[in-house]
């Protein structure tokens, strides 16, 4: 375990949200970390819409969600915001007193950071995989049904079914074709979204003997202990036996409210109950904004999500710099806030 | 108005009166239809909204898009009739249509 990383505010969620409060924080000189599950910054509008438009944006008659993550984070860019992508913050402690909050968290992948306050700005939760409906498939988790590979050891000279049609499915077929004993890929129809070169990869592959795909969806497992045996696959022609040691299925994403629930903080129905001066939690220090907060009015737009990161940083800078006066200012005109940026 | 009648998994029906150019999730949305969840809100990307449409309207609701097509991959007991509610646009050729819901939405 490494040596704790120091700062003032992290940041958990790096959606919209998350990625303004940064510019706002950064006005006031208040340095922060992001953590996000995801692999890049953007959260829902950069995993589900990429490329839908979006039209209720101030000041922008149309965007679409990749093109408005990316106008954020130029803005946000003098300020150097860090990102740990992902990870997922498993365990909060609280230190300190209500008077003055400070904060360790502790991410999956090891990270622990120290800081003064904690913003959760986490949209509908982190992105986890879909499982499938299939009865029992818990039992078999962790043993010999995998939602995502970690460790490619885990598969050598193991008879391996992968299911899906996208580019993980695509991408582990042929990562794991040259460990595995065989590779068999699942797709409930003979088209894949997957990248065009890897599917090409495939067919080869199975044109040569070198692995099998077949086609319609999985059913049941046959197993003992955990450990897999077969699957049951239900085609167009019935149902049929695939014998296996290991399943990976791909199905997606799902938004799961994850550890936050256990971080001590009020909870209703799955979203986090703030005040709308400060945007605060019932725990002194743990803010809430965008989507995962809820007030009397709450609107879950991008718009309300900006608001109040706006409103959270004034709370934020008081106990970050509990002897220094915040005097409100503008971007148009003060020389100190455009110095920060870059442009004075 | 369009009649649209959803089934859920347990077998009951729920009638809805339906405004043309609307999509048959929002209908389900707006009236409380158990069963649908359509966590992105309509944009073709979750794949949990999924209905079974009635083979009597398989021709008159159309096939899916690749967009569709491509999301269904991600639902779960995927028949022929399966669509994503979102992607069906309510129309006066469709009175009288009945979807039913699957148990689960994942």
């Amino acid at each position: 375990m490494g040596e704790a990383i120091v700062t003032d505010v992290v940041i958990v969620g790096a959606g919209p949200a998350g990625l303004f409060a940064v510019f706002e924080l950064g006005l006031l000189d208040i340095k922060s970390h992001l953590i996000d599950i995801l692999a890049k910054p953007g959260g829902q509008c950069a995993e589900l819409y990429p490329e839908k438009p979006i039209y209720d944006i101030p000041g922008y008659p149309r965007v679409n969600g990749q093109e408005l993550v990316d106008n954020l984070l130029a803005q946000i860019e003098p300020f150097h915001p860090t990102f740990h992508f992902g990870e997922m913050v498993e365990r909060l402690e609280v230190l300190g007193t209500p008077e003055a909050p400070s904060f360790r968290v502790h991410t999956s992948g090891g990270e622990i950071f120290e800081s003064k306050v904690v913003i959760v700005a986490a949209g509908g939760g982190s992105f986890q995989p879909k499982k499938p409906p299939i009865e029992g498939i818990e039992a078999f988790e962790r043993k010999s049904v995998f939602y995502a590979v970690r460790k490619m050891e885990d598969f050598r000279d193991k008879h391996v079914v992968i299911v899906g049609g996208g580019d993980s499915a695509l991408d582990w077929t042929l990562n794991l074709h040259p460990i595995a004993k065989r590779i068999t890929l699942v797709h409930r129809r003979d088209d894949f979204r997957a990248a065009p070169h890897s599917v090409n990869s495939m067919r080869e592959l199975v044109a040569a003997g070198h692995m099998d795909l077949r086609l319609g969806q999985i059913v049941s497992l046959r197993g003992e202990a955990g450990e897999l045996s077969a699957v049951v696959l239900k085609g167009s022609d019935g149902e049929a036996e695939i014998a296996c040691e290991r399943l990976v299925p791909f199905f997606g994403l799902t938004m799961k409210l994850g550890p936050i629930a256990d971080w001590g903080l009020n909870l209703h129905e799955n979203l986090i109950p703030v005040d709308t001066e400060k945007f605060e939690t019932n725990v002194s220090g743990i803010f809430a904004i965008g989507d995962i907060n809820t007030y009397p009015g709450k609107l879950k737009l991008i718009l309300s999500g900006f608001h109040e990161g706006a409103l959270a940083a004034q709370k934020v800078h008081r106990y970050v710099y509990p002897d220094k006066r915040l005097s409100f200012q503008y971007t148009t005109s003060s020389s100190s806030l455009q110095k920060k940026l870059g442009v004075n | 108005m369009v009649k649209i009648t959803f089934i859920d998994s347990f077998g009951q029906h729920r009638t809805v009166e339906a405004e043309e150019g609307t999509t048959v999730m929002e209908n389900a949305i707006r009236n409380g239809i158990p069963e649908i969840v359509a966590e992105c809100g309509g944009g073709c990307a979750c794949a949990t909204c999924h209905v079974y449409v009635d083979e009597a309207f398989l021709e008159k609701t159309g096939k899916p898009s690749e967009k569709e097509e491509d999301m269904l991959d991600f639902a779960y007991k995927v028949q022929p009739n399966s669509r994503l509610s979102c992607q069906i646009k309510v129309r006066p050729e469709l009175d009288g249509m009945t979807v039913t819901t699957p148990d689960r939405q994942g």
